[in-house]
């Protein structure tokens, strides 16, 4: 593997953990499924997924 | 591709390139061999570790007896239960195809779920159990972490996963209350809620005791506040999304606090501001969670889960190779006298059941039934990746529990045991600690108090004497692993500090999480009472929220608070008690699987949790008995809490460890509240488990039962199963590729690299 390669999958790796791919993911989600909707800007949605963790919060472990 | 005669391609639309592969093809030759030989070297291992128990057993043989183990596992017993009760069927849409909204409901590449979900289930349990436990010595702590996972574990782990990916993500309580009854799911509920509350109230007392006493500790894993609400603010404000621009700044910045802790701990000011004692941190840290409760997600929690996940693959990886490199020889006997006696200082009890009541998280961990359901289900793109993820997730924490073990058990034995008594027995000072530890007939040169004193020395702490908890002991233990090549022994104060914050910092994430969840639960259970309680249901309501925070961190706080000011020592009472709560809920998630399991008529193949489940069932219902009937007060809680009354109502002023009246009282008082918990624990699992038994009994009279199994919906997205994809997957995601490319619409972004 190449060292740009090796960059590229890491890096795709740890904003993949993070999360930090999910605003992509979400527009193409709206793209495919929903053609017509209006797609948010990445603040936005953003602030509409913490406001979700704020009313479902999640587990974390001992 | 190698015999194509023997894969087959599933299509669900005639239109789509294939959905699904069922691959009947044999294990090559050399895969064979491969497999034979690995099983031959965790043999070999094993043989060195568990049977010639050398003098000098090193730490290598650990890792190769864990990890040939665990491969052989994977390949053979996962495959065993996915060929004979999941039955994957790709060709099914997972919740996270027919669900998806982009948001919670997203299909996540499988490399990338793995990460998540490990992140998700790795804490501070399987870091801290097994140093407890070595006081045991190396062998049963080490045969259960690789066994108790192999066939508990990693089991429920990835039966639950299967069970909530079935089921739309549906949570651990509420698969309870549809497959087991009304009455099983409310024992269940109220079972996760005071469990979780325990939990919480242990983890910060392991926070508690790593930082009293140390101006270091404290400013570096203080600083992680402010650092968190720096990201968050960051993150709101100046670059939304650049999660990994944000957190990378974080870990950056959090090193810096390790570093600029060491200096102000050698300034006046510093010390005198920063020495905090245990009550005082008690308080903070119940503070803390009311804080990170009613704060908005944004500001403070989600930062610090990005810190937390950034620095917890970080620290594990790095013990690991630390481990790797530096093979510390293995201090601690096979099996200590404590291990037979049940009269050990760290925890008291036999090793049946104790010494699994301590391992706890890094066997097997009814928390993890948690994660597997609700936020994992609703990501994984095929059935047939739950292996990887669920049984897989659970292997890498059970190897995580190993590494911790081998930190542990090669401490000076006298420095271990000095760490770890509680004070009342080594007197809180290093000629004390010296003369107690050796009293105790470890092997080895007897320690003097400067022996203690140096130790405490080199990792710039003011004293190591009763640090409990497990924290300091990993961290110690770590410092010595990493400073043995990374920076040499200038450096080893600085490990020392980086591990207590690493630790800290997982249990403030797992702190902040559950006080909201427990939060959650309480509001949503007042809610459903009705009347003008309804309120509490809406969760954008202030008042509602602010006063669930109050109880729940009232709740924990005041168990804390027990623990810390407990003249017994809290660690030594409650941790039992921590794993004794995490035990049961493991028993109730084994309990749902074997039932689902007997209804769907796969009764034969009903051991595959129910073997776990009636041993955790032995270990945790032995273990309650004993905490609440035994004669020996070290065990007994009742036992405790006589004896001090008699000796109250004697009018005596001091008795065992509690030097004051007030202090036999908080005995008393202590006593009175862990032994009621513990029936309360017992009561709720038991109810759990008959309830499950009377279906069982239904189930196999009507010869099965309709689960709520949801309906199958067809798939129409490809996955490889595996970490590595086969030459199969690839033809068939080369399918996908050439028919995005002719249909650019249909293309998902994102999920796939």
């Amino acid at each position: 593997m190449s060292p740009g390669r090796a960059w590229r999958a890491l890096t795709w790796y740890v904003k993949g953990v993070l999360g930090e791919n999910d605003y992509e993911r979400y527009v193409a989600h709206l793209r495919r499924a929903h053609p017509g909707a209006p797609v948010p800007d990445v603040g936005e949605y953003w602030r509409t997924r913490y406001a979700e963790q704020d009313a479902h919060p999640g587990v974390r472990c001992c | 591709m190698r015999s194509p005669e023997l894969v087959e391609k599933v299509r669900t639309d005639p239109g789509l390139p294939p959905v699904a592969i069922v691959d009947r093809r044999p294990m090559t030759p050399g895969k064979k061999i491969l497999f034979a030989v690995i099983g031959l070297v965790a043999g070999v291992a094993w043989a060195l570790v568990a049977i010639l128990r050398g003098e000098d057993v090193n730490a290598a043989y650990f890792v190769l007896a864990a990890v040939g183990t665990y491969v052989i596992a994977y390949r053979f017993y996962a495959r065993l239960i996915e060929y004979k009760v999941v039955r994957p069927d790709d060709s099914r849409a997972t919740p996270a195809e027919q669900h998806e909204n982009g948001r919670d409901f997203a299909p996540t590449d499988r490399r990338v779920l793995f990460g998540h979900h490990f992140a998700a289930i790795a804490g501070a349990g399987p870091l801290v159990g097994p140093v407890l436990a070595a006081q045991m010595g190396y062998l049963p702590g080490t045969l259960w972490i690789i066994i108790g996972g192999v066939l508990a574990g990693c089991v429920q782990d990835y039966l639950v996963l299967w069970l909530s990916t079935r089921r739309r993500g549906r949570s651990l309580g509420q698969m309870i209350r549809d497959e087991v009854g009304t009455v099983g799911g409310v024992a269940g509920l109220i079972g996760v809620f005071v469990i979780m509350i325990i939990l919480i109230a242990v983890l910060a007392l392991v926070v508690v005791n790593a930082l009293a006493e140390s101006p270091w500790g404290v400013f570096s894993v203080g600083c992680t506040i402010p650092i968190a609400l720096f990201m968050g603010v960051y993150l709101r404000f100046w670059r939304p999304g650049r999660v990994a621009e944000v957190s990378l700044i974080g870990v950056v910045l959090l090193i810096l606090a390790i570093v600029a802790g060491g200096w102000v701990a050698s300034t006046g000011w510093g010390v005198a501001l920063f020495t905090l004692d245990k009550v005082t941190l008690a308080w903070l840290i119940t503070g803390y969670g009311f804080l990170a409760s009613v704060l908005p997600v944004w500001l403070l929690l989600a930062p610090r889960d990005y810190l937390s996940t950034f620095m917890k693959v970080g620290t594990i990886v790095l013990l690991a190779v630390g481990v790797l490199i530096a093979q510390p020889v293995v201090q601690a006997p096979a099996v200590s006298s404590f291990a037979l006696e049940g009269n050990g200082p760290a925890f008291a009890g036999a090793l049946f059941p104790f010494l699994f009541i301590t391992i706890a998280c890094g066997a097997l961990s009814g928390f993890h039934a948690l994660i597997s359901s609700g936020t994992s289900p609703k990501l994984v793109e095929k059935e047939s990746q739950l292996r990887l993820i669920g049984y897989g997730g659970m292997l890498t924490e059970s190897f995580v529990a190993i590494m911790a073990l081998v930190t542990a058990v090669s401490i000076d034995q006298h420095l271990y045991f000095a760490m770890n008594a509680p004070a009342g027995l080594t007197g809180g000072e290093a000629a004390s600690a010296a003369e107690y530890v050796n009293g105790l007939g470890l092997s080895g040169a007897p320690a003097t108090a400067a022996d203690i004193q140096g130790a405490a020395d080199s990792v710039d702490e003011e004293s190591i004497v009763s640090r409990t908890g497990g924290a300091p002991t990993l961290a110690f233990g770590m410092a010595q692993i990493l400073g043995s090549f990374l920076g040499g022994s200038g450096m080893i104060a600085f490990w020392y500090h980086f591990a207590i914050m690493f630790e800290a910092l997982f249990i403030l994430t797992t702190v902040d999480a559950g006080t909201r969840v427990a939060r959650f639960m309480l509001s949503d259970t007042l809610g459903n009472v009705g009347g003008p309680l309804r309120r509490f249901r809406d969760p954008s309501w202030r008042v509602g929220a602010w006063v669930c925070s109050v109880v729940v961190c009232g709740l924990w706080g005041a168990i804390l608070l027990m623990g810390v000011t407990d003249p017994l020592g809290g660690i030594n009472t409650l941790f039992p008690l921590f794993g004794i709560a995490n035990q049961l809920l493991a028993a109730m998630a084994l309990a749902l699987v074997t039932t689902v399991l007997i209804k769907k008529g796969l009764l034969r193949w009903a051991w595959i949790p129910g073997v776990p489940l009636l041993w955790d069932l032995a270990v945790t219902l032995t273990a309650s008995w004993q905490k609440i009937f035994s004669d020996v007060p070290a065990i007994g809680y009742w036992a405790q809490h006589t004896a001090f009354r008699q000796a109250r109502d004697a009018g005596e002023t001091s008795f065992g460890t509690a030097t004051t009246p007030e202090a036999m009282d908080a005995v008393i008082r202590n006593t009175f509240v862990q032994g009621t918990l513990s029936i309360v624990f017992a009561l709720l699992v038991v109810v759990v488990v008959l309830a499950a038994v009377v279906v069982w009994v239904k189930a196999i009279r009507a010869g099965g039962l309709p689960t709520t199994e949801e309906p199958a919906v067809p798939s129409a997205l490809f996955a490889p199963s595996g970490l590595v994809a086969t030459d199969a997957e690839r033809e068939v995601a080369a399918e996908w590729a050439d028919y995005l490319d002719e249909n650019p619409e249909a293309a998902r972004t994102g999920t796939h690299a």
